[in-house]
């Protein structure tokens, strides 16, 4: 899906931009974005650093598979084929208490190590496991407790109220995630989203269930 | 204490009782803990490096289609909609770009509470619009990438659904609430 919406914003910019003569803004464009990409991935290399090796000692000290324990009811609901106390679960836990409370630079490291504990549990590393894509379903939602960006921009603009979106944009938000776990549930069913099926002799990387 | 206060007091507490507790755990069993922290930094540098090709892709179509003027042509597409829903027209474009690009929907909301005020009707709605969800294309571009999966299945389905859904409770809870 992602290779026809990437295809069609290219063409459909170009073609575009040669009708409203605005070519050289979408050149300009591409190489903006190219370089703000690299900026952002190079951005992330510190807080990467620390907060890998922050669960490196989680890991060894058990922290993780004791959050694991915790969530495991949930957990075994949302992620069926994820066995219980993995340590993608801990790590799963740790991000979206991050990004649910708006801590976006620790979010992001904990999540990614969340994705590579799925990744070992994935026996088509190049294609995304249900679990991989209700994982993101939570995260592409994400549920916002405080909206800390909106609330300054508005007090920076004079609002007499600046919080009172805060009960509407927390529950806009859950809305968002519900409906987008459920999608993620139903639309694995679909035929052009089912999986590939395993082939025969084919070992399912990581932890025996 | 209301939700907010608790939310804050929450977020600023999290990180340093997170810096204490997972080391002083780990210590307590005996843990080489300054050993074991730098084998796990290590792999910091290679996942950051990692995301970029998938990064340099969305961000610079997403550039592209905003540049050209296409945005605007689908926004107009779309326009027929937000009446009978209830949204007004000018805070169509920030739905639209929410889950391409966070940092300009904030632009375009920051502008559109600049000329019709923070506290209007359409200030309201665009402000909780932004925190509605999250840009999806950005998250699935850094964390598929970061462990190099190009084929997404129904990932991009379901973070738009979620956005939809969002959207629409956005404009929903604010006509309820403010309208």
């Amino acid at each position: 899906m992602l290779n026809w919406i990437w295809l069609a914003l290219v063409v459909v910019s170009v073609a575009v931009g040669a009708a409203t003569g605005r070519l050289e803004a979408v050149t300009r464009a591409a190489f903006e974005g190219a370089r703000t990409a690299v900026e952002i991935s190079l951005g992330l290399v510190g807080i990467m650093a620390l907060w890998l090796g922050l669960l490196r000692i989680a890991e060894a000290g058990g922290a993780v598979r004791l959050l694991a324990r915790a969530v495991r009811p949930l957990a075994r609901r949302l992620f069926p084929d994820v066995p219980a106390e993995h340590p993608a679960l801990g790590a799963m836990l740790l991000n979206l208490a991050a990004s649910w409370l708006g801590l976006g630079n620790a979010a992001t490291p904990l999540g990614l190590k969340a994705m590579e504990e799925l990744q070992r549990l994935n026996p088509h590393p190049d294609t995304a496991t249900d679990a991989q894509v209700t994982f993101l379903a939570l995260n592409t939602a994400c549920i916002t407790v405080v909206p800390a960006t909106i609330i300054a921009v508005r007090v920076s603009l004079g609002s007499a109220h600046p919080t009172e979106i805060v009960a509407p944009t927390f529950l806009a938000s859950c809305c968002a995630t519900l409906v987008a776990v459920a999608a993620a549930k139903l639309f694995a069913r679909l035929r052009p989203f089912r999986l590939p099926p395993p082939q025969i002799g084919e070992e399912v990387a990581g932890e025996p269930r | 204490m209301n939700l907010a206060e608790l939310a804050h007091t929450l977020s600023t507490w999290l990180i340093p009782v997170l810096l204490l507790a997972i080391p002083l755990l780990a210590a307590l069993r005996r843990v080489q803990v300054y050993e074991v922290f730098i084998d796990g930094a290590k792999e910091g540098f290679g996942v950051a490096l990692r995301i970029i090709p998938y990064l340099v892709a969305i961000l610079a179509a997403i550039g592209m289609f905003r540049a050209s003027g296409a945005m605007e042509l689908f926004v107009a597409a779309l326009s027929p909609l937000t009446g009978p829903l209830g949204m007004p027209a000018e805070v169509l474009p920030a739905a639209v770009l929410r889950p391409l690009s966070g940092s300009g929907t904030l632009g375009v909301v920051t502008e559109l509470m600049k000329t019709h005020g923070p506290d209007s009707f359409i200030g309201r709605l665009a402000s909780t619009l932004y925190g509605s969800t999250e840009t999806t294309f950005y998250v699935l571009a850094v964390y598929f990438g970061a462990v190099g999966i190009r084929r997404t299945r129904h990932a991009v389905a379901a973070g738009l659904a979620g956005d939809l859904a969002g959207i629409l409770a956005a404009v929903l809870l604010c006509r309820w609430l403010f309208g």
